[in-house]
């Protein structure tokens, strides 16, 4: 929904210098995700708070938004990465799906969970699923759940990392932190992007680009010949402190789903459940 | 929520002044005869404005909002787009986006004794601020006016203050770190000017931009003459892409800069004012 890149509008010069602004064209395109976990689904909602929800409507992410259709499959495998149990996120799909499967050694569960899903679901030549079936579903949820072995605090963490921006700990992360960007890449709930111009050659013609950016690159708190975050050291601390600090403000909750995906993309291994124990002074 | 258009409007300059060597304002007229009927901003808002080809940036509009001639937008050439804007003359055509942002308390200042603060080379909000005052004398208390610069030869638009000087009931101060002959005003910092400056923390309301260090310098003081924080406002600056609080840049703790600010009342931000790297 949030593209890596996608067309704002393309302006146009005449020989008289005139210009035409000419917003993108959008059109739903119908596309169905399948295999969306828990996680996924958390970070969309927040991912939909922050474009659709509040002052000004993005309406590229509102016309993909529209056409989307969701698959959820609850989690029975958690990675050794994954820790949404302790975001309340997961390992089960509750809500924001259209249908959601549940794995048996012998088949799936099937549920829907909107009018579209249904439409499907009511389609479908299915058996209606019995008590051991739907147990054994629970079940293995729930053994998922246990399996998960990094956690962060369950707790709004924002007074404890603003009373620590001083923390010895910035530093010892960023003497490891490449600010490869990594983390903000694969982060689901990440929406940092900027404005990126693309001239045409024949010089009559300019296209206007929102592209992905990060709070981890130099030019992202540029302002008028200096830059505001020159340490990774203070991008680190601001990608850390907004994502699990300032977030509540912003959203209600924290910006973090225990999707785990910066810990495994991180080249150096930087583990964020772990840097957070480190400056709350919490054992995970 | 509401359908904001992100994508610009055509602009034509009409008329274009050099303030100083590296500092230029640009008076812009919507080309669209309905769509210019219809903008309206407030001081201290501002414009996307975008240069073909090159890109956007975020300039506050200077002129007085009943002001149906143009926009004015001061500009100081520092990076790629006011480089290239630069050159722009009359009948030359930008695009521009907006009014973003939240500006001046105006309302709360009716009425009220009002001190503008401003440091660096020629503090465009803060003028425009001081503009709108000015225009409506009557309506407000006491006009204090404080401006430093880092040299005599940064202070752009000297006549304006020496005309602000001689209105009723308005006190102008001036300070240069550094100055050059014929400077008549203060040498020093800016902060200086606040002892010759007469407060009234009761009836007061401070509006200010300029380096970040200056204006927490300067709040300091403010604060320790009695002044109270609700009181103080100030506009702050970061990068700003989209404007409309979604690109992330200008984030700043629980804020947006661009749609919760540029202004902001001083107790909404002093947890995090000042602390490098935010």
């Amino acid at each position: 929904m949030f593209t890596p890149r996608e067309q704002l509008w393309r302006v146009q010069r005449d020989e008289q210098g005139q210009l035409e602004f000419i917003p993108a064209k959008e059109t739903i395109l119908k596309r169905a995700v399948i295999g969306v976990r828990a996680c996924d689904l958390a970070a969309l909602r927040l991912q939909d708070q922050h474009f659709l929800e509040r002052d000004v409507v993005h309406t590229g992410y509102r016309t993909r938004r529209a056409g989307l259709f969701l698959v959820a499959v609850n989690c029975t495998h958690p990675a050794r990465t994954c820790f949404c149990v302790s975001t309340g996120d997961g390992p089960q799909a509750t809500d924001g799906f259209d249908l959601v499967l549940s794995e048996l050694d012998d088949g799936f569960i099937v549920q829907a969970g909107s009018d579209a899903g249904l439409a499907i679901f009511s389609r479908l030549s299915l058996a209606p699923a019995d008590k051991t079936q739907r147990d054994s579903a629970i079940k293995e949820i729930n053994d998922g759940a246990q399996r998960q072995v990094r956690a962060l605090p369950s707790r709004n963490l924002r007074d404890t990392l603003f009373a620590n921006l001083d923390h010895e700990r910035w530093d010892d992360v960023a003497g490891r932190c490449l600010s490869c960007g990594n983390c903000t890449s694969v982060c689901p709930t990440c929406f940092c992007h900027k404005e990126t111009e693309q001239p045409q050659l024949e010089g009559t013609a300019s296209d206007h680009y929102r592209e992905w950016d990060s709070c981890f690159t130099q030019g992202h708190s540029y302002i008028h010949g200096a830059t505001i975050r020159a340490e990774t050291r203070e991008r680190y601390r601001q990608w850390l402190t907004h994502k699990l600090g300032s977030w509540h403000d912003q959203y209600g909750r924290s910006g973090c789903v225990g999707c785990g995906r910066c810990i495994t993309w991180c080249p150096v291994g930087i583990d964020i459940t772990e840097e957070v124990a480190a400056i709350s002074g919490e054992s995970r | 929520m509401s359908l904001v258009s992100l994508v610009p409007l055509e602009a034509e300059i009409i008329d274009r002044d050099q303030e100083s060597p590296t500092v230029f304002t640009l008076h812009l007229r919507l080309t669209d005869p309905g769509t210019r009927a219809n903008y309206r901003f407030q001081p201290g808002q501002f414009n996307m404005v975008y240069l073909y080809g090159v890109g956007e940036v975020a300039i506050s509009v200077v002129s007085d909002p009943d002001d149906e001639r143009a926009l004015a937008h001061t500009i100081r050439s520092v990076g790629r787009v006011t480089r290239g804007i630069e050159k722009l003359g009359p009948g030359d055509r930008v695009g521009i986006r907006g009014p973003y942002g939240r500006g001046w308390p105006v309302d709360t200042a009716l009425g009220r004794d009002v001190v503008l603060i401003t440091g660096g080379l020629g503090c465009a909000p803060v003028v425009g601020i001081i503009n709108y005052i000015v225009k409506r004398r009557a309506q407000f208390g006491h006009v204090t006016i404080i401006q430093g610069v880092k040299h005599s030869a940064d202070l752009i638009w000297r006549h304006r203050y020496e005309q602000w000087a001689a209105l009723p009931d308005t006190q102008v101060l001036l300070a240069a770190d550094v100055a050059g002959p014929g400077w008549p005003w203060h040498v020093g910092r800016v902060t200086a000017l606040l002892d010759r400056a007469s407060f009234n923390p009761a009836n007061n309301i401070v509006m200010m931009c300029g380096p970040e260090i200056m204006m927490r310098i300067t709040i300091e003081n403010l604060l320790q003459r009695g002044i109270r924080e609700h009181d103080i406002w100030l506009s702050m600056e970061r990068n700003m892409q989209c404007a409309v609080g979604h690109c992330g840049h200008c984030q700043y703790g629980p804020h947006f800069v661009c749609k919760d600010g540029p202004v902001f009342c001083y107790s909404e931000i002093k947890d995090l004012f000042g602390i490098k790297g935010f």
